[in-house]
C-alpha cells in the first residue's frame, strides 16, 4: 500500500468509527445506525481494548507475563464509581484510577521482579485473588456481592453523556488518546528497550539497558492502562459487583491478547473482538458457544501461536510469496523456549 | 486443643488431595515446561468419568472409579499430551499456557453442558462414621471421620508408593534424569520421549485418585476446578517448583492452614492466607521451601 492510500484508509476508518453506530438517516445516508445494545457492545470492545493494550505492553512487548488485568481494571472502575458517588468529575476519576493502577503496579511490580521470570505471574496471581476477595468481602467500601449501582454517565460541557452513543463517542476519544500515547511509547527510545529486552534480555543488558526498571515501568503503565478501562467501564456499565474482576477475567486478558497477537499493535483490538463480539456471533451456539470459543484458541495456538495478526500476516505474505516461511515475530524470547534440551542448555543468567 | 488436633487431621486429609494434585503439576513441569493451568479441571473431571459410568453403563461404583482412573490416564495423560502439549511444545511457553487456559474452558463447559450444571452427590470408598467419642456421652470430644482417616491414607500411599518408583526403580530414575537434564539423560541412553509420557500417564492417575477422594468431601461440579487448580498451583510453589517432595510439603501446608484459617481466623479470607504465603516464600526464599536454585532459563 502506498502512503496516499494508506492515509485514505486511516481516514475512512476514523470515519466509520465515528459514524458507524448513528443514525444517519437525517444526512441522507441509508444506515439506521446502531441499535442501543450494539452501541453498548462496540463500546465494551473499546474498553476492554484499552485494557488488552496494556497486557499487550506486559506480555507482548516487555515479554512479562500478568495474570491480574481484571484486578487492575477491577481497581480502576471501583476508584471512579466510589470517587463519582464523593461528587469529583469524571475526568479527575479517570486520571485518578490510572494514576491508582499505576502506583500499585509500582508497589507490585518491584519485589516480584527482584526473582526470576515466572514469578511476577505467580504474584501478580495472588494478587488478583486478594483484590477480588476486597471487593467481595469490603462491603462498607465496595457493597460487597451487591456491589454499586447506578454510575452516572458524565456530563460534558453541559450535555449528558447518558445516551450510549454519547458516552461511545466519549470512549471512543479516550482510546484514541491512549491509542496514540502507546504508539508514541512503543516509538519512543523506551519502547526500543522494550523490545530489546523482550528479545534478548541478557543482551539488553549488556547493553547498558536497566532491564528491571524498564520491565517495572512497562508493568505499571500497562497496569494503568486498565485502570483507564475501569474508569470507563463502570459507568458503561453503570454497576459494578465483584465478578467481572475475578481471576478468569484476568486469565481472559492474557488469552484474548495472546490470541490476537501478542507484540502486534493492533493485537489487542483483534483480541478484544475474541473477547467480546465473538460471543456475541457465537450465540446461536447458545451454552456450546464457551466450548466452541475455547477449541479455536486452542486450535489457534497451535497451528498459529503468533495469533490471529499472525495468521494474516502469513496468509499474506503467502499470497504474495507462495514459499515465503515466515515465523513470525518470537513469543517471549528466546528463553522460554519450550524444546526442553534447548531450555535446558540456556544457563540463566536472567537468574542471577 | 481437641478441636485443634481435628483441624489439624481435616487439614492433612484435605492437604493430601492437594498434594496430589500439585505433585502432578510439578511433574509436568519438571519434564516438559508445561504450566497446565486447566490442572484444576483435571482433577474436576474424572469424578464426572465414574459418575457417568455409572449412570449410563450401570457399573458398580469401584469399577467406574477404576474405569475413570484409566480413562483419565487416556485422556488426560495420553491425549493432553499428544492433542495439546506436543504441537505446542516448539512455540515456547506462552502459546501453551494459552492452550491450557482454554482447555480448562472446554473441560469446564463440556462438563456444564453434556452433564449437569448442578453439584452432584459422589459416593465414598469409606464408611460414614465418626471415630472417636462424643463430648455429649462422656468421652474426650474428639471427633474425627473415617472418610478424612481414609482420603489421608489413601493419598499418603499413593505419594509414598510415586515416592518409592521415582527414587528406587529404574524407570523412576530415568525420569528424574530427564527431569534434571534431558540433553544429558538422552545421551546417557535414556528414552527421553517415553520418560515424558511416563509423567503424563502419572499425572492423569494422580489428579483421578485426587478427583476420586476429594469429590465426596465437596461434591463433583463443573466449577470445582478453578479452587483446586489455585491450591495445586500454590501448594506447588510454595513447595518449590522444581521438586516433587516441596510439592508434597507445599499441598500438606496448604490444607493445614486452610483449615486452620477457617476455623479461628475468618472464613471470608481463607483463600487469601495461602496466596498471602505463596507471595512471602517468593519474596524471601524464590526457589520454594525444599527447592533448589533452577538451573534452566525459565
Amino acid at each position: 500500500m502506498n502512503r496516499n492510500l494508506k492515509i485514505i484508509f486511516g481516514l475512512v476508518l476514523v470515519l466509520v468509527f465515528i459514524a458507524g453506530p448513528a443514525d444517519l438517516t437525517g444526512l441522507g445516508i441509508p444506515w439506521p445506525g446502531l441499535k442501543r445494545y450494539g452501541t453498548y457492545i462496540l463500546t465494551l470492545w473499546l474498553v476492554t481494548a484499552v485494557a488488552a493494550m496494556g497486557v499487550n505492553l506486559i506480555v507482548g512487548y516487555a515479554g512479562q507475563e500478568t495474570l491480574a488485568q481484571a484486578a487492575f481494571l477491577g481497581i480502576g472502575a471501583f476508584t471512579t464509581a466510589l470517587l463519582q458517588k464523593a461528587g469529583v468529575p469524571f475526568g479527575l476519576n479517570f486520571l485518578a484510577s490510572g494514576v491508582i493502577c499505576f502506583i500499585v503496579g509500582i508497589a507490585l511490580g518491584f519485589p516480584a521482579l527482584r526473582v526470576q521470570k515466572h514469578y511476577l505471574a505467580f504474584v501478580t496471581l495472588a494478587f488478583s485473588v486478594f483484590v477480588w476477595l476486597l471487593i467481595r468481602n469490603e462491603e462498607w467500601l465496595t457493597g460487597g456481592v451487591n456491589g454499586i449501582k447506578d454510575i452516572r454517565r458524565p456530563i460534558l460541557l453541559g450535555i449528558s453523556l447518558r445516551p450510549a452513543l454519547y458516552y461511545y463517542w466519549l470512549v471512543l476519544a479516550l482510546t484514541a488518546v491512549l491509542t496514540a500515547a502507546m504508539w508514541w511509547l512503543l516509538r519512543s527510545p523506551w519502547g526500543r528497550a522494550f523490545t530489546a529486552l523482550r528479545e534478548n534480555a541478557i543482551r539488553a543488558e549488556s547493553l547498558g539497558i536497566d532491564v528491571r526498571g524498564y520491565t517495572l515501568m512497562a508493568f505499571a503503565i500497562g497496569s494503568a492502562y486498565a485502570g483507564f478501562a475501569g474508569a470507563m467501564y463502570a459507568p458503561l456499565v453503570e454497576f459494578i459487583d465483584p465478578s467481572p474482576f475475578a481471576l478468569g477475567a484476568s486469565l481472559q486478558f492474557l488469552l484474548m491478547v495472546v490470541a490476537g497477537g501478542a507484540g502486534s499493535f493492533v493485537g489487542p483490538f483483534v483480541g478484544a473482538v475474541v473477547a467480546v463480539l465473538l460471543p456475541e456471533w457465537l450465540r446461536f451456539a447458545e451454552g456450546y458457544y464457551l466450548i466452541i470459543f475455547a477449541i479455536i484458541v486452542m486450535l489457534l495456538m497451535a497451528f498459529c501461536p503468533t495469533g490471529i495478526v499472525g495468521l494474516f500476516a502469513r496468509l499474506t505474505t503467502k499470497a504474495r510469496r507462495p514459499h515465503a516461511d515466515d515465523k513470525g515475530p518470537s513469543l517471549g524470547g528466546p528463553n522460554l523456549g519450550g524444546d526442553p534440551t534447548a531450555a535446558a542448555t540456556t544457563v540463566a543468567g536472567a537468574n542471577s | 486443643m481437641n478441636d485443634f488436633i481435628q483441624l489439624i487431621i481435616a487439614g492433612l486429609a484435605t492437604g493430601s488431595i492437594y498434594a496430589l494434585a500439585a505433585v502432578g503439576f510439578t511433574l509436568l513441569w519438571q519434564t516438559s515446561q508445561t504450566i497446565n493451568f486447566a490442572q484444576g479441571e483435571f482433577v474436576m473431571l474424572p469424578a464426572f468419568f465414574a459418575l457417568a459410568g455409572m449412570k449410563f453403563f450401570g457399573l458398580p461404583f469401584p469399577i467406574a472409579a477404576i474405569a475413570a482412573i484409566l480413562l483419565s490416564m487416556l485422556t488426560l495423560g495420553v491425549l493432553f499430551k499428544t492433542v495439546v502439549v506436543d504441537p505446542l511444545h516448539k512455540q515456547g511457553t506462552l502459546p501453551l499456557v494459552i492452550s491450557t487456559i482454554g482447555l480448562a474452558i472446554l473441560l469446564r463447559e463440556g462438563v456444564k453442558e453434556f452433564y449437569s450444571a448442578e453439584a452432584q452427590r459422589f459416593p465414598s470408598f469409606f464408611p460414614n462414621i465418626n471415630i472417636g467419642t462424643s463430648a455429649a456421652n462422656g468421652g474426650s470430644g474428639f471427633n474425627v471421620s473415617a472418610d478424612q482417616i481414609g482420603v489421608l491414607i489413601v493419598a499418603t500411599a499413593t505419594i509414598l508408593l510415586l515416592s518409592w518408583f521415582l527414587a528406587s526403580t529404574k524407570t523412576g530414575r530415568q525420569m528424574q534424569a530427564t527431569a534434571q537434564n534431558p540433553t544429558v539423560a538422552r545421551i546417557l541412553g535414556v528414552n527421553v520421549e517415553r520418560m515424558v509420557m511416563y509423567t503424563f500417564l502419572i499425572n492423569g492417575a494422580l489428579a483421578a485418585i485426587a478427583s476420586l477422594l476429594i469429590s465426596p468431601i465437596y461434591l463433583a461440579k463443573f466449577s470445582s476446578g478453578e479452587t483446586l487448580g489455585l491450591v495445586a498451583f500454590v501448594a506447588a510453589i510454595v513447595g518449590g517448583f522444581n521438586q516433587v517432595r516441596g510439592a508434597i510439603v507445599g499441598g500438606f501446608l496448604v490444607g493445614i492452614i486452610d483449615n486452620l484459617v477457617a476455623a479461628y481466623i475468618s472464613t471470608s479470607y481463607r483463600q487469601a492466607v495461602p496466596l498471602a504465603l505463596l507471595v512471602m516464600i517468593i519474596l524471601l526464599r524464590p526457589q520454594g521451601l525444599l527447592g533448589r536454585a533452577e538451573e534452566r532459563a525459565v
